[in-house]
Parts: C-alpha cells; sequence; structure tokens
C-alpha cells in the first residue's frame, strides 16, 4: 500500500462482500418461491425478497464502488485521501441505514413502512429497484455527496489522470443520475420515462465509465503495460460506450406510451452496444498478452479477464438477443428480461468489483498477493460463480423461449399462470445452480481466511507472454 | 485445480505488426481520443435531449393523460406503497412471478379485480400467492381506475395478446 489512507477501502470491501452473500441468500429463497409457491409465504413475500435481494445488489456495487475509490484515487492522484475519517464515517451511517432499511423491508408492511418515513410529503417509493424509503433515498444523496467532496478534493490536489479522470465521472453521473428516482409523476408514462435515466443510464452510461475505469487501473497494476496505451484504450470505449448507450435508452421506449420513432432509435442505437463491451474484451486479453511483468496475484488477472468475456456474453450478446424491438414486441417483460439482468449485472458489474477487490485486497492486507493456495481457491470460486451463472442464464432463457411460445407467440396463447406451471423445469434447474452459485461464493469467502506462504513479490520481465497458459 | 504457471512466448513479428498494435503505437493519440470522447459524448446528450423533447410534445396524444383524474393518482400511490411491482408486470415491466397488470382491466373487468383483490391470500398449497393489503372500498375503486388509465395507453399494441 502507497498511502496510508488507501485503508479505508478495506470496511467497503469487506461489506460489499457480506452484503453479496445477503443477496443470494434472497435469491435463493425466491427461486424456491418460483416453484413452490407458499414457501415462507405469508413471513416473506416474493416483493419484499425481491427488493432485498435487487437492493442488497445495488447497495454492494456501490460499497465496492467507493471502495475501489478510495483505493485508487490516492494512488492515481499521488496523494492521501482528503479525509479518511469522512470516508470512515461514512462507511458506517451508509452500512447502517442500510441495514436498517432491509430490516424495515422484513419487518413491516411496505405501506406501512411508506407511511412512517415520510412517502406522503413526496411519493418516491414501490417503483422496481427504487423502492427504498424516502429517507433512505435521502440518506444516500447525503453519503455521495461527502463520498464526492472526499475524492473530487483529493483528486483536485494532486496528480490528474485519465483513469481518475472517467472514474470521477461515472461517479458524479451515478450520483446525479440518482436525483431522477426524486421525480415520480402521476402520469404513469412520465414516470417511466424518467425511471429509466436511473436504470439505463446507470448501467449502459455511467456505471461503464466506472467500470472502465477499474479495469484499466487493475490493467495497469498486474500487466505493466505503458498507460498511454491503457488510458487511449479506455477512452476509445467509453466515447462507444456513450455514443451508443445514451440514445440506446430508445429500448425501452417502444411500449410504454412513447411515440414509435423510438422503435428505430432505440433498436439502432442499442444493436450497436455490444461493440464497447467486445472493445472491452479485446482491451483485456490484448494487455495481459502485452504484459511486462508476472504480477504474483494471478486470480486477479483471471476476474479481470472474466469481466471482459462476461461482460460481453451478459450485456452484449444476451442484451442484442431481446433489444430489437420486433423481437423485443414478444420477448418484453418475461424470463428472457430476467436471463439477461442476471448475466449482465454479474458479467459487468459484479465481477469488476470482484476483480478490484482480488487485486487491492492482499495489498491492503499487507501483501503483493495471496499464497498460491489461497488463490487457487479463489480461481475455484472464479469458475464455480461463472459457470453456474452461464447455467441459471440458459436455463432462464429456455423458460423464457419457451414462456414467449406458449402465452404470447401461438395462435391459441395460454394464461400466464399456466404457462409458468408448464415451464417450472426449467425455474427448479435454475434453483439448483444457484445453491452451486452459493457454493462458489462461499469458497470465495472461505480464500480470504487461508494461510499459506505469501506468492512471490513482483517480478519484471522484458518478454511479452501468452495468454493461453495464464488461466488453469 | 493447479495454480495457473505463466509462461511467456518471445516477442513476435507477427504480434507487433497486428492491426490492434498498429491502432496502439500508430498515429491516434490519447488526446484526441479524448476530445472524440468529449465531443462525440456531447453531441448525442444533444441528440437524446431533442428527441426527449420532441416526446413530450407528443406524449398528450398517447399517454391519456385526459382520463388522468385524481382517483387515478390516488389507485397510483396504493399500487406503490404496495409494493405490486415487486411480483407483477405493469406495461412488461417489473416482476416476472406474476402476470401482467396493464391490460388486467381488459382481461378481467373492474369486479373481478376487486374481488380477487380481497380473497388473498389463495391459500393453495404450493402454489405462489399473493399478500391481503387490506384495502378499503375506497382504495379498491381508485385501484381498479388507475389500471383503467394504464390500460387505455397507447402502448403500440402491446402486448400481443390479452393474456399479457
Ligand atoms: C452491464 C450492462 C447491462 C446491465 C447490468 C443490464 C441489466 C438489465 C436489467 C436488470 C434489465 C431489466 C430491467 C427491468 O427490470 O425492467 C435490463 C433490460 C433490458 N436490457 Fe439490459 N443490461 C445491460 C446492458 C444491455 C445492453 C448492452 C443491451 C442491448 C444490447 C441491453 C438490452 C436490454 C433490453 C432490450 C432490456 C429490456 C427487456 C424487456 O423489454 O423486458 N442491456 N437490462
Ligand atoms: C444465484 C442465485 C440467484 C437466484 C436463485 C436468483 C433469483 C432471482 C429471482 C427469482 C429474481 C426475480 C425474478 C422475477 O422478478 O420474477 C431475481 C431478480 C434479479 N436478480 Fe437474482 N438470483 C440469483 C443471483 C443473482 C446475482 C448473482 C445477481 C447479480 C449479478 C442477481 C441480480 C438480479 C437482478 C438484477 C434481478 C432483477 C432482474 C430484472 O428486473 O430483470 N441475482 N433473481
Ligand atoms: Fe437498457
Amino acid at each position: 500500500m502507497q498511502y496510508k489512507s488507501q485503508a479505508v477501502a478495506k470496511p467497503y470491501f469487506i461489506a460489499a462482500i457480506g452484503l453479496f452473500v445477503g443477496q443470494i441468500l434472497f435469491g435463493l429463497i425466491m427461486g424456491l418461491q418460483y416453484v413452490i409457491g407458499d414457501f415462507l409465504f405469508p413471513a416473506i413475500p416474493f416483493n419484499i425478497a425481491r427488493m432485498v435481494h435487487t437492493n442488497l445488489l445495488i447497495v454492494w456495487l456501490l460499497f465496492g464502488f467507493m471502495g475501489a475509490a478510495y483505493y485508487m484515487i490516492p494512488e492515481e492522484s499521488e496523494t492521501e485521501l482528503h479525509s479518511p475519517g469522512l470516508a470512515l464515517a461514512l462507511f458506517w451511517i451508509f452500512l447502517i441505514a442500510g441495514a436498517l432499511t432491509i430490516v424495515g423491508y422484513l419487518l413491516l408492511p411496505y405501506a406501512r413502512l411508506a407511511e412512517l418515513t415520510g412517502n406522503d410529503i413526496l411519493a418516491t417509493m414501490g417503483r422496481e429497484f427504487l423502492e427504498q424509503p424516502l429517507i433512505t433515498k435521502v440518506g444516500i444523496v447525503i453519503v455521495a455527496l461527502g463520498f464526492l467532496y472526499n475524492v473530487s478534493l483529493t483528486v483536485l490536489k494532486g496528480r490528474k489522470t485519465s483513469i481518475s479522470l472517467i472514474l470521477m465521472l461515472g461517479l458524479w453521473g451515478l450520483a446525479v443520475f440518482f436525483l431522477f428516482s426524486f421525480y415520480n409523476p402521476e402520469n404513469l408514462v412520465k414516470d417511466k420515462f424518467y425511471w429509466w435515466w436511473v436504470v439505463h443510464l446507470w448501467v449502459e452510461g455511467v456505471w461503464e465509465l466506472i467500470l472502465g475505469a477499474l479495469l484499466a487501473f487493475v490493467l495497469i497494476k498486474v500487466t505493466g503495460v505503458d498507460r498511454e496505451v491503457i488510458e487511449k484504450w479506455l477512452y476509445v470505449i467509453i466515447t462507444l460506450t456513450l455514443i451508443t448507450g445514451i440514445v440506446g435508452t430508445g429500448h425501452h421506449y417502444f411500449w410504454i406510451g412513447t411515440p414509435g420513432y423510438w422503435q428505430w432509435w432505440g433498436s439502432i442505437f442499442s444493436a450497436l452496444e455490444p461493440i464497447p463491451f467486445f472493445a472491452m474484451t479485446i482491451f483485456a486479453f490484448n494487455m495481459v498478452n502485452r504484459r511486462r511483468r508476472d504480477h504474483p496475484n494471478r486470480a486477479a488477472t483471471l476476474w479481470a479477464l472474466g469481466t471482459g468475456v462476461m461482460s460481453f456474453l451478459g450485456a452484449g450478446v444476451w442484451g442484442f438477443l431481446h433489444t430489437l424491438a420486433p423481437v423485443n414486441y414478444y420477448t418484453h417483460g418475461t424470463q428472457i428480461t430476467a436471463a439477461h439482468g442476471h448475466m449482465a449485472f454479474y458479467g459487468a458489474y459484479v465481477m469488476v468489483v470482484l476483480t478490484i477487490i482480488s487485486y487491492a485486497m492482499p495489498v491492503l492486507r499487507g501483501r503483493a498477493a495471496n499464497s498460491n493456495r489461497a488463490q487457487v481457491v479463489e480461481m475455484w470460486s472464479f469458475w464455480l460463480m461463472t459457470i453456474s451463472m452461464v447455467f441459471i442464464t440458459l436455463f432462464l432463457t429456455a423458460a423464457g423461449i419457451l414462456q414467449v411460445w406458449l402465452q404470447r407467440f401461438s395462435s391459441t396463447p395460454q394464461p400466464f399462470m399456466v404457462v409458468q406451471e408448464q415451464i417450472s423445469m426449467f425455474y427448479w434447474m435454475r434453483e439448483v445452480t444457484g445453491v452451486i452459485f452459493l457454493l462458489g461464493l462461499a469458497i470465495y469467502v472461505a480464500s480470504f481466511f487461508m494461510k499459506g506462504e505469501a506468492a512471490a513479490s513482483v517480478s519484471t520481465t522484458s518478454g511479452r507472454g501468452e495468454i493461453g497458459t495464464q488461466t488453469a | 485445480m493447479q495454480a495457473p504457471r505463466t509462461h511467456h512466448a518471445p516477442l513476435t513479428a507477427a504480434r507487433s505488426a497486428s492491426l490492434l498494435g498498429d491502432f496502439m503505437s500508430g498515429t491516434f493519440s490519447k488526446s484526441m481520443a479524448r476530445n472524440v470522447f468529449y465531443g462525440g459524448t456531447a453531441f448525442f446528450v444533444l441528440l437524446f435531449l431533442a428527441l426527449t423533447f420532441d416526446t413530450q410534445g407528443a406524449l398528450p396524444k398517447r399517454d391519456n393523460r385526459d382520463k388522468l383524474t385524481p382517483a387515478v393518482a390516488a389507485g397510483k400511490k396504493i399500487w406503490e406503497v404496495n409494493n405490486c411491482i415487486g411480483c407483477h408486470t405493469l406495461l412488461g415491466e417489473g416482476a416476472y412471478f406474476a402476470p401482467e397488470l396493464g391490460n388486467v382491466y381488459k382481461r378481467r373487468g373492474p369486479d373481478f379485480i376487486k374481488a380477487w383483490i380481497q380473497n388473498q391470500p389463495t391459500k393453495v398449497p404450493g402454489r405462489r400467492q399473493m399478500p391481503q393489503f387490506n384495502l378499503t372500498d375506497k382504495q379498491l375503486d381508485d385501484l381498479v381506475q388507475f389500471l383503467k388509465y394504464t390500460s387505455e395507453i397507447d402502448t403500440n399494441n402491446w402486448p400481443p395478446n390479452i393474456e399479457g
């Protein structure tokens, strides 16, 4: 660790992993409710489990992004963080506010929670992903402002690199677009239109800047490739992201009351959105192939390459699958959507956060890399979680195709619940695969507790390497 | 599983002459890339804002706002504070655990909807369960008004059929 204040990243990473475990447990509860409908009813109705699942996902990714920024910004800026004390205070505020919100979801009827937390002053609750009570939303804004103030001042007083600039753009964008969560007009069409300014412009806009910056940072560290080269790639990738992704928002404006021309704008621009993801894959492999050193942390390199591949598959391929209006007409709001949502979130954002954690945690714990044994275990968890997610996606896609066929495409369409019953086998297979995912996650957590001799320190070599043998 | 070993291949002429290598070491500099980023982003932000502006103008003919009565607004709030979207889709957005409700008014009609909500949960063993929300008659009426208004939004003919 080059700067003492980077240490504040550690609690953020630990909290992220803890909440990740919670997210998966609630995913498994829902997965079971899909096939055993009255499981845990009425203690935990499906909608409550779903809120916990998705909100934990978002919150732990935010913990991961903030931890990443606290780790990266001092090193990029070559100066200590403006205020480590503020960073720690905000950590506890965010964690406690988040925990109280989840407890509120689980212990109170949602309508009662809304009543108690000021939803009558400004109604913002009850919209997918934005279910948080008003006070939690305000809390998120306060934490975000304190965080941005802290890292922005650090950037301003130190060296300004392209990576830190792009990371800051992404993080400021994240905060700015979250403000649309406070806009909830009575007009449902307008509500939906601007809801996507949070959701789409996050995951297919500003979050991709964060993703690119994290990946570029780790690639510089583990490959030793010249910063100029990596940062040029980064600019090309995020340019492609924003020129396709902004107007690409139109792929959500096909059937919600918005004008028909969005079918053209949305289809064409979002069909180009896989390109930056593909560029990211090429980028990761190309940099590792040109590496000038063999970093002892091979697990981090594996996660970085995995992010490249899986984000392309989940966002690029599975996104393209249903993004053209004539296809989306049939697949809109089916298990196809769920399949894509899972692999895209996992492949892009889960994996990039695990990449930076994999790289930074050993350093935060005083070593360049974990012991060989710990890395082998971590790489096992990589494969278990990643392969499980591929199969979860495949099973949901199969379920989705049948659902579309039986309920939407057929000349004798069947009711939703009747169709669900017929495709339950795929839900069972998803649930079993989910248990394997949880096993992979348990092994991941265990890898942090593995002892063994620390791997050798960074060795620098002059030759270029092949990646073929990099991953076991 | 074994810890992977790293193996180094020598720098090959073929690799250094690769297309990507040319692109990376060629005349396209980082500052040019940065300028393209700012220029490109600014252009597409403006285009998106222009389309948004045009959409705002086109919405009155499509979004059924003439029927947006106080009852509909109250119904939307009941929809929200009971987190209906956590199980159902509405115009295809939401959760995929329970049926689409954007067109449920047309599929089932007002009386069925009210009776259904009042009779939950079904308690059929193993069947997916919907909670009892204890809504008053007025709340049920408002909710139905909201679902009626939603079903009359011009959605470019979505969903493909009445089953949603
Ligand atoms: C990492 C990036 C991405 C993430 C995390 C992501 C995630 C998601 C999620 C969670 C949803 C469901 C939203 C809801 O609940 O209504 C969704 C919907 C959708 N995504 Fe993505 N996505 C990403 C990138 C893409 C890309 C690149 C494309 C197109 C090539 C795409 C196409 C779509 C489409 C068309 C829908 C709407 C599906 C429907 O009509 O039901 N996504 N995405
Ligand atoms: C491994 C076990 C998992 C299981 C069994 C599971 C199950 C589920 C279920 C049943 C839903 C609700 C679908 C519906 O609305 O009907 C859901 C939603 C969701 N889950 Fe998971 N999940 C798991 C892991 C994950 C992971 C690792 C991620 C993130 C990478 C994730 C992200 C999401 C998202 C974004 C949604 C909302 C999807 C949408 O709106 O389209 N889940 N999950
Ligand atoms: Fe999108």
